[in-house]
């Protein structure tokens, strides 16, 4: 988990870092969507790196699920028969428990993501267009659902990061009594800085910042 | 104190348990918990019944031996504190309050509230021991242990293998008791030569057992009735790592 996880949460820093470009004009954000297909040119074909990348963060997912749905199947035959009284939670919080289920509705997230902005099956302005036209078109005020849907998935991303991140170094060993307070202030700051940067282009184009 | 206690019976492993409703009159605040099962238990058996069986020995919160999940949390509601230190003035007068038997796979219910939990005690066996040569005892001095790891290792000896951790864990795991073994044996000089292979050991034990695994969840220091710190877990993954990945267990 702490693995895949950490490589996730790199690949989060450079789509957030990505997305920002989109304030800086029409021109810069597609030239660097077009970048991203070009990179490594002309040592390698057209695409390849990108492929390479794309390859590599589906077998992070995959095994980041495959590792999520292991643990769920050992809790559950750990423990037979459950509790009569209702269950109390005395630590961590929220985000812990908005972990197995957060991460479910995230993956719908994602595939509905794909779909959209990667194949343009469910995108209003599809393949022919900029990526720059398909986002702005993709959260259109009178399409307040479809934003407002980016919104609550960002959201349930943060809080997965924030006890995640925290939690890969636990796993990793790399926690102790001396660092505690640093990996915690760590965890929150990576994942409120990533909330807050994808939240910031779909809520932009929404209310006519970008358009 | 008036109290409803809705209490865990089951006669045997294989019986079918249930929650059975027994009301309790006159317990003082003062009485411990497990003095209040006992007031239970002397009017059922004057009334001929079969009294509730739950485990219990030193009574002062040291040996381990005491369980319940008092209202859906291991030990009750009070913190760092084994069922048998906890007073009955930490409840209401008239309560309903749930008992129930540590829930896990590898703890099955013996009669009662009573569970099984020599699993932990196999953990102990495959590797939570030093090899230590026998005769007299060394010079104490002859072998220098830092203070700071000396504090360490003791703070996580303090566990007394009760099993909470497991009880109050949403995945059942013993990650806890693992980690503060791990780390009490590992941090001391006299517990480096098996340090790789106990770790590796303890482990497999642990996953043989039927235990779960650990999602740093932090139910189980919040239930440790010594409040044993989950960077405990941290240094247990830490090891596992080294010797595993790191190849550093070599037999």
């Amino acid at each position: 988990m702490a693995v895949t996880g950490g490589v996730l949460v790199l690949f989060l820093v450079a789509h957030m870092v990505g997305n920002l470009k989109i304030f800086m004009g029409a021109e810069d954000f597609n030239h660097y969507a077009h970048w991203l297909r070009t990179m490594g040119e002309p040592a390698v074909p057209y695409r390849t790196l990108l492929t390479v990348l794309e390859v590599g963060l589906v077998v992070a997912v995959v095994l980041h699920m495959w590792s999520a749905v292991s643990l769920a199947r050992r809790a559950r035959a750990a423990r037979p028969v459950k509790y009569e009284a209702k269950k109390k939670s005395h630590a961590h919080g929220y985000a812990t428990h908005t972990m197995r289920y957060g991460g479910v509705i995230i993956l719908l997230f994602i595939i509905w993501h794909l779909l959209d902005l990667t194949f343009f099956v469910v995108n209003p302005k599809g393949g022919d267009a900029s990526p720059y036209e398909r986002v702005v078109a993709d959260f259109a005020p009178e399409r307040w659902y479809i934003t407002l849907f980016y919104v609550v998935a960002v959201l349930l991303v943060g809080l997965h990061l924030w006890h995640g991140i925290w939690s890969a170094f636990q796993s990793l060993g790399l926690r102790s009594l001396r660092n505690e307070h640093t990996l915690r202030v760590l965890a929150l700051t990576v994942s409120v800085v990533l909330t807050l940067g994808f939240l910031a282009v779909p809520l932009a184009v929404t209310f006519g910042w970008v358009s | 104190m008036k109290l409803t206690l809705r209490i865990w019976r089951q006669s045997s492993p294989a019986e079918k348990g249930r929650m059975v409703e027994y009301p309790v009159e006159d317990i003082s605040p003062d009485a411990s918990f497990l003095e209040m099962l006992d007031v239970l238990n002397e009017k059922l058996i004057a009334d001929g019944e079969e009294p509730v069986a739950f485990d219990h020995d030193c009574r002062e919160g040291i040996c381990g031996m005491c369980s319940l999940v008092i209202n859906g949390t291991p030990h009750g509601p009070e913190r760092n504190t084994t069922t048998c230190q906890l007073h009955m003035r930490k409840f209401e007068d008239g309560e309903v309050i749930d008992v129930e038997p540590w829930r896990a796979k590898a703890f099955p219910v013996v009669k009662d509230l009573v569970v099984d939990r020599s699993p932990l005690d196999r953990i102990i066996q495959s590797g939570g021991y030093i090899s230590a040569p026998t005769g007299t005892a060394p010079e104490a001095h002859s072998v220098p242990v830092p203070k700071a790891d000396a504090d360490r290792a003791f703070e996580a000896a303090e566990c007394i293998g009760c099993g909470a951790c497991v009880a109050a864990c949403p995945n059942g795991s013993a990650a806890l008791f693992l980690g503060a073994k791990v780390t009490h044996l590992g941090l001391m000089p006299q517990g480096q030569p098996e340090r790789w292979d106990r770790v590796v050991n303890m482990l497999e034990t642990h996953d043989d057992a039927g235990f779960g695994g650990c999602t740093n969840t932090g139910e189980c220091s919040v239930a440790c009735p010594k409040g044993i710190s989950m960077d405990v877990i941290s240094r247990l993954n830490g090891d596992m790592l080294k010797a595993s990945v790191g190849g550093k267990k070599k037999r």
